[in-house]
């Protein structure tokens, strides 16, 4: 049964994802294009007008770390240099693809897995039900809340010399927030017999909240956007992410509950006989 | 108090139990092999290189960015 609803998970993954590479071609694209516009001009002309004297060559300090470190490129930068891997064609779109399928892939299992645990185990709930709260506590937990501290920026916002800091606060605070997370949920299920499930839910949001915040409060601020960014442009792109994102986990846990509510009076039936459940 | 669950058409059937024990090598392997895909599209050639070069890197560049993995 594991495996079955795995293979549900990555495939309804994929799914989504695919869902989710329609959002961000329509919504996350032109932002990142239009960054990657401001990051090739920003070493050079001010064409883009958001320097009206134009003599501030050194306030846009990523592009000329990039220039020193020698690893950070975009199709569009080609020109100073290094010749180019992927054309910015193929990074929006069959590299942009690829990399949306891998996720959905990989966050479709880790969330069966998840269920798979779960069900059972979180009172009355049914397929459907189960699939969409694991979803939306699961969207809280690694995108949303994580994303309030640490969130996503588009190609010119960020210093290639301080990414390994950046990476290990950013997958701590993930890694924080699902433990979190984790805890909350089974508090606030201990608490149920006692308390109610609505006292007891309280106490474990409570919980998930005093922890996030006092790590929020804790770990450094990473404010690397340079001076003269279009502060329009960062929300679209963040917003965009966000979009991305939802869809996604939408996607798993509307599609995964789904599937498994169909088939569950068949899944019971192929367990009492000892027969492996079908994919669908 | 009860919490009666509504589902439209069909009765409720409870969800079956699986035991930790039983999940416990999906757990292990799965969620390894599951994690290793996340690192790949997530921060593969960026703090840390398995493979040598920007290739992974420059191909998921895009998904890395809106997903909201540090990139670079």
């Amino acid at each position: 049964m594991i495996g079955i609803l795995l293979a549900r998970g990555m495939l309804i993954g994929i799914l989504a994802g695919l869902l989710a590479f329609g959002v961000a071609t329509l919504i996350g694209e032109p932002p990142v294009e239009r960054a990657i516009a401001l990051e090739a001009g920003g070493g050079h002309d001010h064409h883009d007008g958001d320097h009206p004297d134009g003599g501030h060559h050194d306030t846009v300090a990523p592009h000329e770390h990039a220039a020193e470190g020698g690893h950070h490129h975009h199709g569009a930068e080609a020109a100073d240099g290094e010749e180019e891997i992927f054309s910015r064609g193929t990074q929006a779109g069959w590299g942009l693809l690829t990399g949306l399928l891998v996720h959905g892939a990989a966050i479709g299992g880790l969330f069966a897995l998840t269920y798979a645990y779960a069900q059972g185990r979180m009172g009355a709930l049914g397929p459907r039900g189960l699939a969409a709260t694991l979803a939306a506590l699961g969207f809280l937990a690694i995108v949303l809340v994580p994303g309030f501290k640490y969130p996503a920026n588009p190609p010119a916002v960020g210093n290639p010399d301080t990414i390994q800091q950046r990476t290990a606060l950013f997958f701590m605070l993930l890694i924080l927030s699902v433990a979190a997370m984790a805890t909350a949920v089974v508090t606030a299920r201990r608490l149920a017999a006692r308390w109610g499930s609505w006292n007891a839910g309280l106490a474990g949001g409570l919980l998930f909240v005093a922890v996030m915040a006092a790590a929020g409060l804790v770990l450094p601020m990473v404010d690397e956007v340079p001076e003269g960014f279009p502060a329009q442009l960062l929300w679209r792109f963040r917003l965009a992410s966000w979009g991305i994102q939802a869809t996604l986990w939408a996607g798993l846990g509307l599609g995964f509950g789904w599937l498994c509510d169909r088939a569950q009076a068949r899944d019971a039936g192929a367990l009492r006989r000892g027969d492996r459940p079908a994919l669908f | 108090m009860v919490h009666a669950a509504t589902h439209t058409g069909t009765t409720t059937l409870a969800l079956p139990v699986i035991s930790g024990a039983q999940l416990l090598p999906w757990a292990v392997f799965g969620g390894l092999l599951l994690v290793l895909m996340l690192y790949f599209v997530g921060a593969e050639q960026g703090a840390t290189s398995l493979i040598q070069g920007r290739e992974v890197h420059e191909f998921v560049h895009d998904a890395r960015h809106l997903l909201g993995f540090p990139c670079h």
